[in-house]
């Protein structure tokens, strides 16, 4: 018993030895959030699925670098970057001034816009007049939180959801009148059997959303690598492939 | 360490721990009102009166808090019958949703601690009171119950403290308490550990005034019984 022990206890301390510093050298650590379909999410297998996993892997491979991906909840997901806990953001972040203060981000890999969603037979509106004393769900850290915030904060209740399924879910028990969400995700939900009593209400209410991958401040040579890498997939056809995999349109 | 967005973050958490409190009070009232009949049934001896609370405070004692909290939340809420029900109303806010979460909760573990304490009592006493021809509840009423009370006094001040902390969980329903609030300012500041350190010091600081209280309880229960 007690040889077994040390043993185990050795081998532990070699493994660590081997296998730790080495690793965190060359493996590209990517932290994404696994809960935002259809960009990243985790399949019925247990494993990372989405667009911006294929679009990590693909750039990956470009760069020739091993990529390991950690899952964080989203409201944490910048300060596991600043904590190195990961090495790049790759989750479908939009660039925001504020989060510019914190983190550098790449170009863009895809657009987005925000746009509301309701029941089919709401006729709410994205007008202030509309939506005045409504209760408005969006994921919490998301510009579609921080868009009702600064746009609407004074006239509607906002309700604040750890992860966009859970607003989604709520629009559905009836406790939100409408949710405020990134478009490409919204238009996923709304083609799914859970959102087909619903859709988009109005147009967009902010177009020019560029969703980057986020590195720390100052890592500007991973940044470029990966800037590199987003211009050459573009260029070689694999990003239009992965494209058509999720959208019948070109979300770049 | 940035003190200024620490300082600036103040108000704001203070509005959410009174959230905080008002939460754990209300629920811990609550609790404790459906801890004492459930304490009662499971120290009786007829199987039928005692199975119920047995199974009640076994399974809210083996779940989680947090899974507990989102059944009642989004759980609820799935069923087109609660939905039209006049429960409604009351499911409908998270607030509503949070305290019946946390009421059951504590009262699975208050009336455990309840059942201890009544077992506890010593047995003379119980047949002290018998002798000078005491009637079942007036003995429950006088003897036990008061005797149950201050033996589960240091217990239960420990559930009160657990269960402060327990309601940081209510930030995951959408509430605005301390933990939601320092949630919600983080992820306009991105700076987790200057408000989560001043959120902490919130909670210390609302279970120094918890454990002061039940001290002052201690102290007067005791001086008059012993």
């Amino acid at each position: 018993m007690k040889t077994a022990m040390k043993m185990m206890f050795a081998g532990a301390v070699a493994a660590l030895t081997i296998s730790g510093p080495a690793a965190a050298e060359d493996t590209l650590r990517i932290g994404t959030e696994g809960a935002y379909p259809p960009f990243n999410q985790i399949g019925p297998d247990g494993e990372l699925e989405g667009f911006d996993i294929d679009i990590a892997n693909a750039l990956c491979e470009e760069m020739d670098r091993n990529c390991e991906f950690v899952t964080q909840d989203w409201d944490g997901i910048i300060p596991g970057l600043l904590a190195d806990k990961y090495d790049a953001i790759i989750a479908s972040m939009s660039i925001t001034p504020e989060r510019d203060k914190a983190v550098d981000f790449t170009k863009r890999y895809y657009s987005n816009k925000l746009r509301f969603a309701a029941k089919k037979s709401s006729d709410i509106k994205p007008t202030k007049k509309s939506l005045e004393g409504k209760t408005i769900g969006a994921q919490r850290a998301t510009i579609s939180a921080q868009w009702l915030e600064e746009n609407m904060g004074d006239i509607v209740e906002i309700k604040r959801y750890d992860t966009q399924e859970n607003a989604f879910l709520e629009l559905d028990s009836g406790r939100i009148d409408a949710v405020l969400a990134d478009m490409l995700v919204a238009y996923e939900w709304l083609d799914s059997d859970a959102g087909s009593d619903y859709e988009f209400k109005g147009k967009a209410v902010y177009s020019g959303d560029k969703i980057a991958i986020a590195v720390k401040e100052g890592n500007n040579e991973l940044r470029k690598e990966f800037n590199k890498a987003i211009k050459a997939i573009r260029k070689d056809g694999t990003y239009q492939e992965i494209n058509e995999k999720y959208f019948p349109f070109d979300i770049y | 360490m940035n003190w200024d967005v620490m300082w600036d973050s103040l108000p704001e958490l203070a509005e959410g721990a009174l959230l905080t409190i008002e939460l754990v009070a209300i629920s811990g009232v609550l609790g404790l009102a459906l801890a004492v009949p459930l304490a009662l049934a499971r120290v009786a001896r007829p199987l039928w009166l005692r199975a119920g609370p047995f199974a009640y405070i076994f399974v809210f004692r083996g779940t989680p808090l947090l899974i507990q909290i989102f059944l009642v939340y989004y759980g609820a809420s799935q069923f087109e019958t609660v939905r039209e029900s006049f429960l409604w109303p009351i499911l409908r806010e998270a607030y509503w949703c949070a305290i019946i979460a946390f009421t059951l909760n504590t009262a699975a573990y208050t009336a455990e601690i309840l059942r201890g304490a009544i077992q506890a009592v010593p047995e003379g006493e119980v047949e002290a009171a018998k002798a000078i021809g005491m009637g079942r509840w007036m003995r429950l009423r006088r003897v036990v119950l008061p005797r149950a009370f201050r033996i589960a006094l240091p217990a239960y001040s420990n559930e009160v403290i657990l269960m402060l902390k327990g309601s940081a969980l209510a930030s995951t329903i959408t509430l605005l308490d301390l933990t939601g609030v320092a949630r919600t300012l983080i992820a306009k500041t991105y700076m987790p550990i200057e408000l989560f350190l001043a959120a902490g010091l919130f909670y210390l600081l609302i279970t120094g005034i918890i454990l002061q209280g039940f001290r002052l309880v201690e102290k007067r229960v005791h001086g008059v019984g012993e």
